[in-house]
């Protein structure tokens, strides 16, 4: 077991390593940062709702949470090491807090999305309508709808007047991925990522084996939306401004039809379906024949008709098929027995 | 007489107006193996809820090694040290016999322990040929069978089992039986069952229960041959 | 004095546009069992049909009354046939999917009407209470939605046609083998589902400046109103409506149509809380 996991280590780096220098050649960095952002958000989202059984419909939330955070505090304080730490933990306690709330209460799956939708909406209004002076924080005037522009990007720790920006930029995100993926690997070899993976099958029986699943699915739910939060920073420093749309309704989806593409239960999938359909928006920009909010719907709709496991299981179970070895047990194809349950009970 | 591990003192549960369980005081004791049962709807099934805390009732104690954990949830008294298995077969699907065993081994033991402990609990229900399969794929005999096997591996001082033999071949039963048996020696156990061929076979004191009371508190002929009793199973035509 | 009945229809209207904007994903909702995400687009088309057709010169009411309903109508008995229908009994499937077709309408629909703010002006004058003017259209809307309520009640409650449905809602088995076809019962359910969403948004056409987007404006009320009722579909919507209706209202003359907003956001999130199964499973228990 420990063999293993080291060897998967050395090759998930190695396969980074190779792929952080060679798509720079294919790809702008600056559109490259970006969709390692997006893969980081697709992954916080994919790794409660996937492998935590958690339907968060407001996973924007705590992304645009996380990117408020640290354009105000970096406003605040002029620098942006302290700003990067509080993106993480504000989103996290924010988090921690709405999850108590809901899986204490024991609220089912589509309270679940009901709640977390209504909140990033309570969000998105009350920021969009921020736009007089009385809402600032600090120096930081929130803005309303136009967002706050020009607060200081990141600089190298201890010198604020060495920036991280460009090519570096595109470094930093991607070697900080590399990381969130190898902490997310270890996360779920161990105790705890197994025992919500027990959780995502089956809560009652967790908990008549003496497992607390509410606290345990509210920590899973603060990690998320502690590495969404990250990524929402870390968006921050690629846009250079901050603007309401970042809690929006859009957003969500788009994070959602990242995991449902890519595929749930994989580490892999949300994080290749949030780069590749991050891409093709990219390449949708460039032109005005196809609407791209229209073609996202028709992805989602498509893929939850026609191809339910998403990309990355169905290739791998197609693969495993060919070489005819035998397979084991299909992740995926629990977890979607999990959702067509759908349960509307408390 | 050896101490009580569990007691429950006029506990009652209505749902509106109906009263499921109705002042019901039972006492179990240390290294007792006792079996509850009675027709359908007697209440014995929302007995057994309310003392593993899936319910709360609405009156009344319920006493665990004199510890009080009435309307505790179900895993804290899980974590006190008691096996509980459920009437439906409640199993982790997606996840295999061993994957399944090792998180309730992993509860009561350390990491590094859990996969001895995991091992052990296979060897012990002969659940070894199965070991790498997904229980979604598995019949239902052997789904109760890993049921049993959550029991085994968190080491009870106490066990509950809602309908164990419920829809099992005689082999399955047999061995069943046999598990049983060996964890009555380190636990008391309480059974709700309905199968009497299988209550014989476990022969032990017997509660009945009638229209959520009990009506009746023996060992298992005495109470198979009481008028009563074979009148309630039935029909009444006395 | 006067002042007291304004706010009272202000409070009387709120109450009323809320159950209109929830009364389509309620019927859905509630007797489907499905939670339709792009009921939201659904009213958005219902006001560009309305603006359309009266830009055709068509009469305001037969445009809002019967060409939306019955457009929308249409264009959910296409959406039933090609997705839900092979989503039934899969919540959380369908709730993904029709989060797929709202964005597939907006988007549709920036490509027709493009990206700008279209309207139509109300068609009923102000009334004058006192030294208060009030918006006649308001007052339209509570008397639209209240013979609403009393029509669903009656066709629910009364014919022959709501019992059937009822019953292939509770027991979809039991009522084919009686022979009716619950794949044709639930598709005539969407139908008005849908026809009742358009005509919602119709009716709200007129208040509001419409673009592509502003479905997204009416879905999380429309779904905390329906969710929060509970089982019961019509006194779940009435008793919800009401409650929102009243805090949203109270907020926005204490301080702002924003904060009023949020306020009902946020009393939405801890009714949830505090009671999980809506309103009427408590309060209301078995009725309709």
């Amino acid at each position: 077991m420990q063999g293993t996991a080291g060897k998967d280590v050395i090759v998930t780096v190695l396969v980074a390593a190779v792929l952080i220098w060679a798509l720079p050649l294919m790809v702008g960095t600056y559109t490259l940062t970006v969709l390692a952002i997006y893969a980081m958000l697709g992954l916080s989202l994919g790794l409660i709702w996937g492998f935590g059984g958690i339907l968060c419909f407001g996973q924007a939330a705590f992304f645009g949470l996380g990117a408020y955070t640290y354009a105000i505090a970096a406003i605040n304080t002029g620098e942006s090491t302290l700003p990067m730490i509080l993106a993480v933990i504000v989103p996290c306690v924010f988090a921690a807090l709405l999850g108590a709330m809901m899986f204490y209460g024991r609220l089912g799956d589509v309270y679940l999305g009901v709640i977390t939708l209504v909140v990033t909406l309570i969000l998105f209004k009350f920021i969009s309508s921020t736009a007089g002076p009385q809402y600032t924080i600090g120096t930081a005037r929130l803005g309303g709808y136009n967002g706050i522009p020009g607060f200081p990007t990141l600089n190298v720790p201890g010198r604020p007047d060495l920036f991280i920006w460009g090519d570096a930029l595109y470094y930093l995100c991607a070697v900080a991925l590399l990381l969130v993926y190898l902490g997310v690997t270890w996360f779920l070899r161990s105790s705890f990522g197994r025992i919500a993976v027990g959780i995502r099958e089956n809560e009652t029986r967790m908990s008549l084996i003496g497992y607390d699943v509410r606290a345990r699915k509210t920590v899973l739910f603060a990690i998320g939306a502690a590495i969404a939060g990250l990524a929402g920073a870390l968006f921050a420093n690629w846009g250079a401004i901050v603007t309401p749309g970042l809690f929006s309704l859009s957003q969500s989806a788009e994070i959602i039809i990242w995991c449902i593409v890519g595929g749930l239960g994989t580490r892999f999938g949300p994080l290749l379906g949030a780069a590749g359909l991050g891409y093709l928006k990219f390449l949708l920009g460039q032109q005005s024949m196809i609407n791209n909010t229209m073609l996202m719907g028709l992805i989602l709709v498509l893929f939850v008709l026609f191809l339910p496991r998403g990309v990355v299981p169905a290739a791998i179970s197609v693969w495993r098929a060919s070489i005819g070895r035998p397979r084991r047990a299909g992740r995926a194809g629990a977890l979607r027995r999990n959702r067509r349950r759908g349960r509307t009970d408390g | 007489m050896a101490e009580p591990v569990l007691e429950t003192q006029h506990l009652t549960m209505r749902f509106g107006g109906v009263v499921a369980v109705d002042n019901v005081t039972f006492t179990l004791r240390r290294g007792e193996l006792r079996c509850l049962i009675g027709p359908n709807g007697a209440g014995k099934s929302t007995f057994f809820k309310c003392l593993t805390g899936l319910l709360t009732p609405s009156e009344g104690h319920v006493l665990m090694q004199g510890e009080e954990t009435t309307g505790w949830p179900p895993h804290r008294v899980a974590a006190l040290g008691v096996g509980i298995k459920t009437q439906v077969p409640n199993v982790m699907d997606g996840l295999s016999v061993q994957e399944n065993i090792w998180l309730a081994a992993r509860r009561f033991v350390p990491s590094a322990q859990a996969a001895a402990k995991t091992r052990e609990v296979i060897d012990r229900l002969a659940l070894g040929p199965i070991a790498r399969t997904e229980l979604g794929r598995l019949a239902h005999g052997e789904r109760q069978q890993v049921e049993l096997g959550f029991v085994a591996a968190s080491d009870p001082w106490l066990v509950l089992l809602d309908e164990p033999a419920a829809g099992m071949t005689a082999g399955e039963v047999a061995r069943m039986t046999e598990v049983i048996h060996e964890l009555n020696r380190t636990a008391a156990v309480v059974i709700v069952e309905h199968d009497m061929q299988f209550i014989r076979s476990i022969a032990s004191t017997v509660t009945v229960f009638h229209q959520g009371a009990i009506l009746i508190e023996d060992d298992v002929e005495t109470v198979m041959s009481d008028p009563h009793v074979r009148n309630i199973y039935l029909g009444k035509k006395a | 004095m006067d002042l007291t009945v304004v706010i009272g229809i202000e409070i009387l209207y709120a109450v009323a546009s809320l159950a209109l904007i929830s009364v389509g994903l309620a019927v859905v909702f509630g007797m489907m069992k499905v939670i339709n995400l792009a009921h939201g687009e659904f009213m958005m088309m219902g006001g560009y049909a309305t603006i359309v057709s009266v830009n055709l010169g068509i009469n305001v009411f037969v445009a809002m009354l019967i060409i939306a309903p019955v457009v929308v109508g249409l264009i959910g008995l296409v959406v039933e046939r090609l997705v839900i229908r092979h989503l039934y009994g899969r919540l959380v499937d369908t709730m993904l999917a029709t989060w797929g077709l709202s964005l597939f309408f907006i988007g549709l629909a920036t490509i027709i009407f493009g990206n700008t703010t279209t309207g139509i002006s109300t068609p009923i004058p102000g009334v004058a209470i006192g030294n208060y003017q009030i918006n006649g259209y308001n007052l339209f809307i509570v008397v639209v939605s209240v013979l609403l309520m009393i029509a669903l009640y009656l066709v629910l409650g009364r014919t022959r046609l709501g019992l059937i449905a009822r019953g292939t809602m509770q027991r979809p088995d039991m009522a084919s083998s009686l022979g009716y076809s619950p794949e044709r019962i639930y598709m005539a359910t969407f139908f008005c589902g849908s026809a009742l969403s358009g005509l919602a948004g119709a009716i709200l056409a007129p208040l509001v400046g419409l673009v592509p987007t502003s479905g997204g404006a009416y879905i999380a009320k429309a779904f905390i109103t329906v969710i929060a009722g509970g089982p019961s579909l019509i006194a779940g919507l009435v008793s919800s409506a009401s409650v929102f209706g009243v805090i949203d209202q109270i907020f926005t003359f204490a301080l702002s149509p924003v904060i009023g907003e949020v306020a009902l956001l946020i009393a939405a999130v801890v009714l949830l809380r505090l009671l999980p199964q809506g309103i009427t499973a408590r309060f209301f228990r078995g009725r309709m």
